[in-house]
């Protein structure tokens, strides 16, 4: 073993030299990480100019990678808006025909029950039936004995069918089950047919009358979601119609879901309606929001992710390709180390962190010019800008794997540097 | 007792070519603690090599070589690394130091790769060049000095991690005659200070301020003085 004793020549350095000396045997990484980043980042940012250049690459093509995915979310999110929560939740229901085995048809008929029915499913959150009445033609006149006869069509309501079609109403209060239950003579007036019978409060109690039949008013719609029809009719509790009228069926169930419920509710709610055909029944549910959504944003991002892709493969060569350049410029700069007690893995380090440097800046310039680049699109059309937030955090991270990727090779080819061809005077 | 720091037994390099090429030749040398020696060579000699050979960039092809009376021909790569950013001082003839990097920085690039903690490293390149006169420099560019001022942070860079050899290729090579002597005065007062210094030249003026002169012609080395040849 060597002794320390005697070693010292430089008087000036004897008491540092006592602590700070290295024995030859020790062992382990001498470069600490920050060293490494330390020099790693000086050798990038001494040439500002090609750095620019070197990452120009990477932001172009993480800015569209960027830009096409927050646009598609964008998009996926305006067309979501316009099939908005009233409509991803409306089912309905209504009798069809099937062609029975001899040729004959079958036809089946809603059950009177059948909002009781279907408010027993998880997920409903109103039903009610609807019927168009047959009134024989009885006119509806305002006033009992008047001239002005009018033709306003009578239509049959369960209860349940305002809060199913989201009525609001603007004065007065609609039937309920009792109503229903007794048939009583009330009705409900659509707003356009409570203008042209002249009927515009209900708090002094006004009758219709239907032929020589008088039926209290005791609401006006104000605005429905679905068939506005109702707005032109006069709505009678369904037992009135059928007792009065001899109303057979209901014609259609509307059903109101909680969000997201609506095409489970689809499925179920022909067997809950008439457990043994449930096939004679049709049913129209919203499709699922998702397949909408993606369906739409599957067409914008294919193209603009293949370009981004492209982007950013030419971006990685392009710092596959200047680093290797900047190896080639500073091997002398890499002998140097090599004498100052740099290993090949020290030199192959410091290419690779410093080509991944560069990755991750132009990650983080392209995450950037690519969220301006969604949020401006956005402001133009008019849109909400939509953006996954984990996009734009996880972008920058990708331009440094890129970078790595693409340091791979020039690091390489860095660690093999002779130190003696290097340091030949240059 | 102390070993000497360079003890050089039957060396040789022989790159198998082809041709082959036998570039040193059975060499013994011996570099005592405090020793100034210069190697004096005509270019092709096979001086360069020999220089290789010391700062241990290149391994000989046979011969047995003990730095600080450590064989250091049978470390692995690794520690042979270690050992030469350790125990070696390098000054080129090109001074290699990095631009856009300060005076400052560049001399303590020396130490990154020996994991001398950042404060003491600052410290150290701090006193080293002040040592070598150039404690008002600490913040410039390289590329703004003149060539001995260059050379001066080079020798510093050198010395930063109190090597057991300072080996100096062609030190004045680059320099007008003014800078080389002012150089020349610097390595006389780092000799007085009891530094081993190796200086490889083919310039007599420059191999005449050794305290100990050998030759090398064609691989083969001898004593200036024993073989009385002084041109």
């Amino acid at each position: 073993m060597r002794r320390l004793s005697g070693r010292v020549r430089l008087p000036r350095f004897r008491r540092r030299r006592a602590g700070g000396r290295q024995r030859l045997t020790r062992r382990g990484r001498r470069m600490t990480l920050r060293d490494l980043f330390s020099e790693a980042l000086a050798g990038v940012a001494a040439r500002p100019s090609r750095l620019a250049l070197t990452t120009l690459g990477t932001v172009l093509g993480i800015a569209a990678l960027v830009a096409t995915i927050g646009l598609g979310q964008t998009a996926a999110g305006q067309i979501s808006d316009r099939f908005d929560a009233v409509a991803a939740t409306r089912v309905t229901v209504e009798p069809g025909e099937t062609d029975g085995p001899d040729g004959e048809v079958a036809l089946t008929q809603l059950p009177w029950d059948a909002p009781q029915r279907l408010e027993r499913l998880a997920g409903v959150a109103s039903a009610g039936t609807f019927a168009t009445v047959d009134v024989g033609g009885d006119p509806v006149r305002g006033v009992p004995y008047g001239t002005q006869e009018q033709t306003v069509p009578v239509a049959a309501a369960s209860p349940g069918l305002f809060d199913a079609l989201g009525a609001r109403l603007s004065g007065g209060r609609v039937f309920d089950e009792g109503h229903d239950e007794r048939g009583d003579a009330v009705v409900v007036l659509g707003r356009y047919a409570a203008d042209r019978l002249g009927i515009n409060r209900v708090d002094s109690q006004p009758s219709i009358f239907i032929g020589d039949r008088a039926f209290t008013v005791i609401g006006i719609l104000d605005a429905v979601d679905y068939r506005s029809e109702l707005q032109d009719s006069v709505i009678m509790p369904m037992t009135t119609a059928r007792e009065l009228y001899g109303l057979e069926a209901p014609e259609v169930l509307e059903v109101r879901t909680e969000l997201g419920a609506a095409q489970l509710i689809g499925r179920q709610a022909p067997i809950a309606v008439d457990p043994n055909n449930p096939d004679l029944l049709d049913v129209t549910a919203p499709p699922p929001p998702g397949s909408l959504r993606d369906n739409v944003s599957a067409d914008v991002n294919g193209l603009f992710l293949a370009l981004g892709g492209l982007a950013l493969l030419v971006g990685g060569l392009g710092i596959a390709n200047v680093t290797l350049l900047s190896v080639l410029e500073r091997v002398s700069e890499i002998g140097l180390r090599r004498a100052v007690g740099a290993g090949r893995s020290h030199v192959a380090g410091q290419f690779l962190v410093e080509s991944g440097i560069v990755g991750f800046l132009g990650g983080l310039i392209g995450s950037t010019v690519g969220v301006l680049a969604t949020v401006g699109v956005s402001v133009v059309r008019d849109w909400t800008p939509l953006l996954d937030i984990r996009l734009a955090l996880v972008a920058p991270l990708l331009g440094g794997a890129i970078g790595l990727v693409a340091g791979a090779y020039p690091a390489w080819r860095a660690s093999a540097v002779e130190p003696i061809t290097a340091l030949r005077s240059g | 007792m102390t070993p000497p720091v360079v003890e050089m037994s039957g060396i040789g390099r022989v790159y198998p070519g082809p041709p082959r090429v036998e570039a040193v030749r059975d060499v013994d040398l011996t570099i005592a603690p405090g020793e100034y020696l210069s190697i004096i060579g005509p270019s092709g000699s096979g001086k360069s090599t020999l220089l290789h050979l010391l700062g241990l960039l290149d391994r000989p092809s046979h011969g047995i070589y003990l730095l600080d009376g450590v064989d250091v021909g049978t470390l692995p790569e690794r520690r042979r690394t270690r050992v030469r950013g350790e125990r070696i001082g390098f000054v080129f003839q090109a001074f290699h130091l990095l631009p856009h990097r300060s005076v400052l920085e560049n001399v303590e690039l020396a130490m990154v790769y020996l994991r001398v903690p950042r404060k003491e490293r600052t410290a150290r390149a701090t006193a080293t060049l002040e040592r070598v006169g150039l404690g008002h420099r600490l913040d410039f560019d390289p590329i703004t000095l003149s060539g001995g001022e260059r050379q001066r942070v080079a020798i510093a860079r050198a010395l930063v991690a109190q090597p057991s050899l300072l080996l100096a290729d062609e030190p004045t090579g680059n320099l007008d005659s003014g800078n080389a002597a002012s150089v020349l005065d610097l390595f006389d007062e780092l000799h007085a200070d009891g530094l081993t210094l190796a200086v490889i030249t083919h310039d007599d003026g420059v191999s005449a301020r050794a305290q100990r002169r050998v030759r090398i012609v064609d691989g083969v080395m001898s004593d200036v003085a024993a073989a009385g040849v002084v041109a």
